[in-house]
């Protein structure tokens, strides 16, 4: 068998990888991008192994090892990933853009909701108190000096 | 073109076919799916290439594993399931020009180095499990132990990022 008909595949699948990994803006799929781009390489070493009547079979060892170590980085990949989504909602990469140079890229709207929540409490504490509050938010206005004290 | 050339062809364009499904299809579990059949054809490849040792890993890896951890993932995430939700970003023309860069440049420099290599698959001896298992165990046995700590350090790196209880308390 001709050594180009192992390579060329592997070349095509890294390009499909490299594709989908500037292309997808899901997490989740990004990681089954690089799997695809780590399968490649797999198959670049089985074929060379093939090629060198490898006596030790240095390729297929080193095909192994890279198939262990891609299932460590998928299981953290995707402890980080939930991690992420627990935190912000949302896994898709275009949003998380809170580590990006401010020059680049438009004020980020994502911030802005888990903040708000943060500040209306502490306006309710500031406020509840001192200002003549309708009946409705006044057990809200009683309740916090509680919180702090206790 | 000779028998397993014949095999190898069909085997790649199943592989390199699924494999644009999954990076183009718009829906998240029928990518893991597409996954799955990309993964078995190149368990096959491995087969034709007298690697048996490295499709059966493989099928029972990447197929039985990290598929399954995915899937698992697109359920915990509650992605967007179904078409039409977006999935791509705006930079998809860019993408392609890139990705049809990277395998321009990788052929031409492939096609040019190993124009006359061809591989004899009856001369070497296969890869089973009793030659890789001696090769793991008496060349690569360092390696090998290291490979299981870092396994071990990215399952406790996995279980403290996902458990809300475990580290810092003001990190929730």
């Amino acid at each position: 068998m001709h050594l180009l008909f192992p390579l060329v595949l592997s070349a095509l699948l890294f390009a499909v990888g490299v594709y989908g990994l500037l292309a997808r803006r899901n997490a989740v799929l990004l990681l089954m991008s690089v799997e695809l781009m780590l399968n490649a390489v797999n198959l670049d070493l089985v074929a060379f192994d093939a090629w060198l009547h490898d006596a030790l079979h240095n390729g297929q060892t080193l095909a192994l090892f890279v198939i262990t170590v891609a299932a460590a980085e998928v299981g953290l990949g995707l402890a980080i990933v939930l991690q992420v989504f627990r935190q912000r909602a949302t896994i898709a990469i275009d949003d998380l853009v809170e580590l990006a140079e401010p020059d680049t890229v438009p004020e980020p709207p994502t911030p802005v909701p888990p903040a708000t929540p943060a500040i209306g409490p502490a306006d309710l504490v500031g406020v509840g108190p001192a200002g003549a509050a309708p009946s409705g938010a006044e057990p809200v206005g009683t309740q916090p000096p509680d919180g702090p004290a206790s | 073109m000779t028998g397993y050339e014949v095999v190898f062809t069909l085997l790649g364009v199943i592989a390199v076919g699924s494999a644009v499904l999954v990076v183009s299809t718009t829906n998240v579990v029928r990518a893991a799916l597409w996954l799955v059949v990309t993964l078995g054809a190149i368990a096959g490849c491995y087969l034709v290439l007298t690697a048996e040792f490295v499709a059966v890993v493989q099928l029972l890896i990447y197929v039985g594993a990290v598929v399954v951890l995915l899937l698992f993932a697109v359920m915990f995430t509650r992605a967007p399931i179904g078409p039409g939700t977006d999935l791509d970003t705006r930079n998809r023309p860019i993408a392609a020009l890139v990705a049809l860069a990277t395998a321009g440049l990788l052929i031409t420099l492939l096609v040019d180095a190993f124009r006359h290599a061809y591989v004899d698959l009856n001369a070497g001896q296969p890869g089973s499990a009793a030659a890789l298992g001696s090769a793991v165990f008496r060349t690569y046995v360092l390696p090998f132990e290291v490979v299981s700590v870092l396994l071990l350090a990215a399952l406790i790196g996995a279980i403290v990022l996902s458990r809300p209880d475990v580290g810092t308390p003001g990190s929730r």
